[in-house]
């Protein structure tokens, strides 16, 4: 136990010396990055604006206040559209990203590099946000609710098929010893022995993703990919802050609503 | 008794994952309605699409080579804006997060400040980033400023609520012998509650970090700094091979720092 020498006698530190200054080394480094990161922001950073920003921030308000209750009979639509987006994007997801992490699982997998490929492409999907999978499907499909639930369905799969793929990593092995005992072909064993022990996860992590793809739905309109960010852009562009207020509570009441459900569901499922 | 023993099932067969076979056949009739209902009502201009495909094929063949020349230096610049705006980002949010969580803890605050701090963070979690950063490019003007609010803002709600459950869920007997001692209200944070979180809460800011990065990414697109302003343009500009550099370029710097990030938790844990 570290002490240090006081006149009543020895007292208690909570870290010896070297520890200390160890501690203290690590907050130096991370004073330095701070620092030296700040700087390269407030380099490219016009500080008359950010002064200004309380009046802009009062006055955006002003203009906000009261929300356009009227605008809301031409919304409903278009939250249609996000649910979809999110919810068959997820659906696509799901349909993939179960067999991306059976081949990516090491228990489960044919061979090495097929798993090495099939960790690529989770990386991958991961790695790239869902609006610039919007981006440039909108390039390719079109500007339209289907680039956005493209965009959606490619992005999910890699996060999907990461938490699965680690589930069927943590199974209990001495299940699919007991079909392998009875004789079960490998699709026997994957169908009795993996498939029933990680259906919970799969379940869940679909519900999981979706209330992730409904808060992200929401803005792939910006690129044009559908849902109800086009309306924002809209409004937000022709400076109508009383629509915006209103698409801001809408998008709020849904992102609710969507997480209530998928803590339900997941609640009943887990 | 021998025929009891007849009426044994003599095959088996997989017990279902929902129980109730009322309830699994109305989940599946309401799941192809509403699947037909979506996609039946979803436009699409299947000629737009039928014509995108030759395009879609064209834009993968440019992106082969990646232009990785870089001629006018704005990748670089863009790409380093993005980390250095993720980097302060998420240190600005955690030292906003660490008041926010400690008033969201139910078992440390009276109810008005848990109420408020739990309000904070669960408005800071609905609206994704891209559209704190529209407002923050109205409020702060272009640039990598707005997009640091955003992200700061996006990472309390994230951080202050996973610190927030982490205290809730603490042990309590370490509390009430620190407690016990006489410390005071700071003393007792320090010496009972501080230890028990930092450790998750380290590997969880480095987690915070790749999120930010992979979110700094793409604020760009409405103007809040970082690499995403050249993104869109390059897009827009039909400079494909540009447009693969970018991605490689995210890919790369989110799976280096998912591993560094990953090794970090596990040497703190």
């Amino acid at each position: 136990m570290p002490t240090i020498k006081t006149n009543e006698g020895p007292a208690w530190r909570k870290r010896t010396p070297l520890k200390q200054w160890l501690v203290w080394a690590g907050w130096l480094i991370g004073l330095c990055i701070a620092v030296y990161a700040w700087q390269l922001i407030s380099e490219k950073t016009i500080w008359m604006f950010v002064f200004d920003a309380p009046s802009q921030m009062a006055d955006i308000g002003k203009r906000m206040a009261p929300p356009d209750w009227s605008y809301m009979s031409k919304l409903w639509r278009p939250v249609w559209d996000t649910l979809n987006i999110a919810t068959i994007g997820t659906a696509i997801a799901m349909v993939l990203a179960v067999p991306v992490a059976f081949l990516a699982a090491h228990n489960t997998t044919p061979h090495k590099s097929v798993r090495a490929a099939m960790l690529f492409i989770i990386v991958a999907s991961r790695s790239v946000n869902s609006l610039i999978w919007a981006l440039l499907l909108v390039v390719i499909v079109g500007p339209g609710v289907l680039a956005g639930t493209i965009a959606i369905g490619i992005r999910s799969i890699g996060g999907c098929a990461k938490l699965i793929y680690e589930s069927i990593e943590e199974i209990d092995q001495k299940q699919v010893e007991a079909i392998k005992a009875t004789g079960g072909s490998r699709a026997q064993q994957m169908i009795y022995g993996i498939v029933p022990q990680i259906l919970p996860t799969i379940a869940g992590v679909g519900v999981f993703r979706w209330d992730i793809n409904v808060r992200g739905s929401t803005i792939l309109g910006i690129v044009g990919a559908g849902g109800i960010g086009i309306q924002l852009n809209a409004s937000i562009n022709v400076l109508a802050w009383t629509q915006v207020s209103t698409i801001l509570i809408v998008i709020l009441g849904t992102v609710f609503v969507s997480e209530y459900i998928s803590a339900k569901v997941r609640g009943a499922i887990i | 008794m021998n025929q009891e023993a007849s009426h044994y099932a003599e095959t088996w067969k997989k017990p279902h994952f929902i129980k109730s076979s009322f309830l699994r056949y109305s989940i599946y009739l309401a799941t192809i309605a509403y699947f037909f209902l979506a996609i039946y009502t979803m436009e699409v201009n299947w000629t737009r699409v039928a014509e995108g495909i030759p395009r879609g094929a064209d834009m993968i063949s440019k992106f082969f080579p990646p232009d990785l020349s870089d001629s006018r230096g704005v990748i670089l610049d863009g790409i380093l804006e993005s980390i250095w705006m993720a980097v302060i980002a998420t240190i600005g949010g955690i030292l906003l997060s660490v008041p926010i969580g400690l008033g969201a803890a139910r078992n440390l605050a009276p109810t008005w400040i848990y109420l408020f701090c739990r309000g904070i963070i669960a408005v800071s979690r609905t609206f994704p980033a891209v559209i704190l950063a529209i407002f923050s490019v109205k409020f702060f003007g272009f640039g990598p400023f707005a997009g640091f609010v955003a992200l700061s803002i996006e990472t309390i709600g994230f951080f202050a609520k996973l610190l927030a459950e982490d205290i809730e869920n603490m042990s309590k007997s370490q509390a009430e012998a620190v407690r016990a001692t006489g410390a005071s209200w700071l003393q007792w944070i320090n010496y009972a509650i501080q230890p028990q979180v930092l450790p998750r809460m380290i590997g969880l800011s480095m987690y915070r970090l790749d999120i930010n990065f992979r979110e700094s990414a793409v604020v760009g697109i409405v103007g809040a700094g970082g690499i995403g302003a050249h993104l869109l343009t390059s897009v827009q500009r039909y400079e494909y091979a540009t447009t693969a550099t970018v991605l490689i370029s995210i890919i790369a710097i989110v799976i280096t720092l998912e591993y560094t990030s990953g090794y970090l938790r596990k040497w703190v844990q």
